[in-house]
């Protein structure tokens, strides 16, 4: 136990009345001493336990591609993962250097041909792979907060319209996007047809997968916050006799903006997770490929590879969350509210 | 640095397929060494799931070419699977493959093979197989092995290994609408990409399978199955992978196929310089992830002229991976023939054809004539000498009979027909599956 006199903290081995064993004195000051335990010793301390059983467990279980990676052998991926971002690099260099060379021989050669940059034509790192599908994920959350906001405040306000159309976001809700990737990939082959186009199938198919399964917390959210909207303000603009948008805009939106964030923060979790699947799947060059590529390597390296992609997932994910969660705290006007 | 041929490429900027396999290295190199570059060329290689897939794309035109198995430009062209127009001016390798069986199968086979010094005598043929798939069938379970592709090189070569051990590996039907390929089989063949081949027979869905490297040595080193004949020994120096373009493509970009042509024959020429010397370099190139991305080691064990079998019973095979000397890499209409009398002879040509007929489709689909163009290119800017290539003024595209067969029976080209009738097992004349 943990307990404090006047300026030093003890630790003891008891618990109970008898005399104390002073252990370890140290000393801190009063508060920051506590919260410094609380919110960076514990985590922190917990987290090397966690590698420690991991590493212990890992070496215990032999695959066909060798041992399970423990935490030195994915660190050691991490960096050769960075490194090869970096040869990358260089190569995309000297490749545009080659070429400005070449497109000024052409130029030499016949002064009126046409020459132009061409982008590199390498392949995408683990590093280039993490943006591409952060843009994938939020692309697919962008159009369905665009769609689930609008539905949202329109079954909020409507009974009728929510009794029509919660049958359907519960039927729809629970739908795994392995089970919606198949139905998109064949519909946007065959609708998005064009010579030159702007973006990937594969980036197209695994957006709209993320917004099929990421809009019905939005859709919920919104609807429970417009309809809870304190009926005193619902009066006031029947008094004023707004109009319609007028309503929305002015006193619906913003006494339901809280909801509709907290909405949006579950939506963009989710649209995260499924993201991965999709990216496997439909073959999108982000970090589901990547998983899917060294899972089909099967090189020794393969395992510690895959687990880097798993923290880089993780963390990546943890971000986007507490970035929601600070704006859903930033447009809360209940102070009173605790929001975590 | 390039631009020396007659015209510039209609299209500079291309994207190609590739299944990992090692023989996909032609384009690697190709790619990493700038022969791309040089003709103007700017390239991207991407990896395809499988092959059904990277043929609708060639097809669709998302790719402009690919790494093709043998068969499937004939086998598009004629119909059997998707009907399209394909064609190939470049021969991408010889040999390269293998037939693995699991450990369980390995200890039922073993004692049926002769031994010298402890070791199995190679190579061993399917006759020690026989009486192990004769006891699942007496026990009423299918005799279960995996191919990567119904007109791949590995369907045929497990087929003609299996059957010149007197197993039967089944007709296909495809007038009557079956495209399994199992009637009458004594050994069930079902399709696997090749990646997953090794996990597949982990996983105890099939007992063994024949695909290309690196995924026979994977099996070796993950202790889950032995190689017991690599396809050098069934038909020495086959032809294997080719790089396919439609017809379509190659009617609107002569020139840029040309130069794609010219960049894969110097690719070729430098993965066989001076006794395989680059080799290991390419090893490097290709166990990285974007390309193969199995160990250095397991892909190193077959490309750098040795072969593994059992654990610890590693056998130098130097010709097991050849991309330029033999002339691999010259398209030749004997090669394309060949498939086409294996396609018959296990009913995908479910009607009897003409020798005029077996003529009529390899020179629709092969092309020597584009590859003539490409090689005299490179002879007259010095890149490679005229000797390292046919002798296009002479070469009329078939090989001379070829012996070397792991039944002993002699192939001609020229009489497709009189070939068939030698086989024991497998459609001939005017049989017909009814």
């Amino acid at each position: 136990m943990l307990f404090k006199t006047k300026f030093k903290y003890y630790f003891t081995k008891n618990d109970g009345d008898g005399p104390m064993a002073f252990v370890m004195p140290f000393t801190l000051p009063k508060d920051m001493g506590n919260k410094f335990i609380r919110s960076f010793m514990v985590p922190f301390v917990a987290f090397l336990l966690f590698l420690g059983i991991w590493g212990g467990f890992a070496s215990q279980i032999v695959t066909s591609l060798g041992e399970v990676p423990g935490p030195k052998q994915v660190w050691e991926q991490t960096i050769n993962l960075y490194n090869e971002h970096n040869a990358e690099r260089d190569k995309q260099e000297k490749f545009y250097e080659r070429q400005e060379k070449r497109n000024a021989k052409k130029l030499e050669k016949k002064p009126d041909a046409k020459v132009k940059i061409r982008p590199y034509t390498g392949n995408p790192t683990f590093f280039d792979q993490m943006l591409t599908s952060l843009y994938t994920v939020l692309t697919g959350f962008l159009i369905a907060s665009l769609i689930a906001i609008p539905i949202g405040i329109i079954s909020g306000l409507s009974a009728t319209v929510h009794r029509a159309i919660n049958p359907i976001i519960q039927i729809f809700k629970p739908v795994s996007p392995l089970a919606w990737l198949p139905i998109v990939t064949i519909i946007v082959s065959s609708v998005y047809v064009s010579d030159d186009p702007m973006f990937s199938k594969s980036f197209i198919t695994s957006s709209i997968t993320v917004t099929l399964c990421c809009m019905w917390p939005t859709i919920i959210n919104t609807a429970l916050g417009v309809s809870s909207i304190d009926p005193d303000l619902i009066n006031v603009s029947r008094v004023l006799r707004l109009n319609w948008f007028t309503k929305v805009y002015k006193i619906v939106l913003p006494s339901s903006v809280p909801m509709i964030f907290a909405g949006l923060r579950l939506s963009l979790g989710i649209g995260w997770m499924v993201l991965i699947a999709a990216e496997m799947l439909a073959q999108n060059p982000g970090l589901g490929k990547f998983v899917w590529d060294e899972f089909q390597n099967g090189s020794s390296n393969s395992l510690a590879r895959i687990m880097v992609a798993v923290f880089a997932i993780g963390l990546i994910g943890f971000a986007l969350d507490r970035t929601m969660l600070y704006a859903q705290r930033k447009v809360s006007w209940d102070r009173n509210a605790i929001i975590r | 640095m390039g631009f020396s041929h007659a015209g510039e490429p209609e299209k500079e900027e291309l994207k190609f397929g590739f299944i990992k396999l090692t023989d996909m290295a032609p384009l690697a190199i190709a790619y990493e060494k700038g022969y791309f570059e040089d003709e103007g060329l700017y390239v991207t290689l991407e990896a395809q799931a499988n092959w059904k897939v990277l043929l609708d794309r060639v097809i669709d035109g998302e790719l402009d070419g690919a790494h093709m198995l043998a068969g499937q430009p004939l086998g598009a062209t004629i119909g059997f699977g998707t009907k399209a127009d394909i064609i190939t001016a470049f021969s991408m390798d010889l040999n390269g493959n293998a037939i693995t069986v699991s450990n369980d199968i390995w200890k039922q086979m073993k004692p049926n093979i002769p031994t010298k010094d402890g070791k199995p005598v190679h190579p061993i043929k399917a006759d020690a197989l026989k009486p192990v798939v004769e006891k699942y069938k007496s026990e009423g379970k299918p005799f279960k092995m995996g191919m990567v592709f119904p007109v791949s090189t590995h369907n045929y070569e497990l087929r003609y290994w299996l059957a010149a051990g007197g197993i039967h590996p089944g007709f296909y039907a495809p007038k009557k609408g079956d495209i399994s390929g199992t009637i009458k089989a004594d050994a069930f063949l079902s399709v696997t990409p090749p990646p997953q081949m090794p996990s597949t027979m982990e996983a105890g869905t099939i007992y063994g399978y024949c695909v290309g490297e690196p995924w026979n040595q994977q099996a070796v080193f993950k202790g889950i199955g032995v190689p017991v004949v690599t396809d050098y020994e069934i038909w020495k120096n086959n032809p294997e992978k080719v790089f396919g373009v439609s017809k379509k493509w190659a009617d609107n970009n002569p020139n840029t196929h040309i130069a794609v042509v010219k960049a894969m024959i110097r690719a070729a020429k430098w993965l066989d310089d001076e006794n395989n010397k680059n080799r290991p370099e390419a090893v490097k190139i290709l166990s990285q992830s974007n390309y193969v991305g199995a160990d250095y080691d397991v892909i190193a064990n077959s490309m750098t002229g040795t072969f593994e079998y059992e654990k610890g019973d590693k056998r130098s095979v130097p010709d097991f991976n050849v991309f330029f000397r033999y002339n691999a890499t010259y398209p030749y209409y004997s090669d394309a023939i060949w498939y086409l009398t294996q396609m018959r002879r296990w009913g995908q040509i479910s009607e009897p054809k003409a020798d005029s007929w077996y003529m009529d489709i390899a020179k629709k689909v092969y092309r020597p004539d584009i590859y003539a163009t490409a090689a005299k290119e490179l002879i007259k800017e010095g890149k490679i000498s005229a000797k390292q290539f046919p002798d296009f003024a002479k070469e009329d595209g078939f090989k001379a009979p070829q012996k070397h067969f792991i039944d002993n029976i002699t192939y001609n080209g020229r009489k497709p027909n009189d070939y068939l009738k030698k086989f024991n097992i497998g459609l001939k004349g005017s049989d017909v599956i009814k």
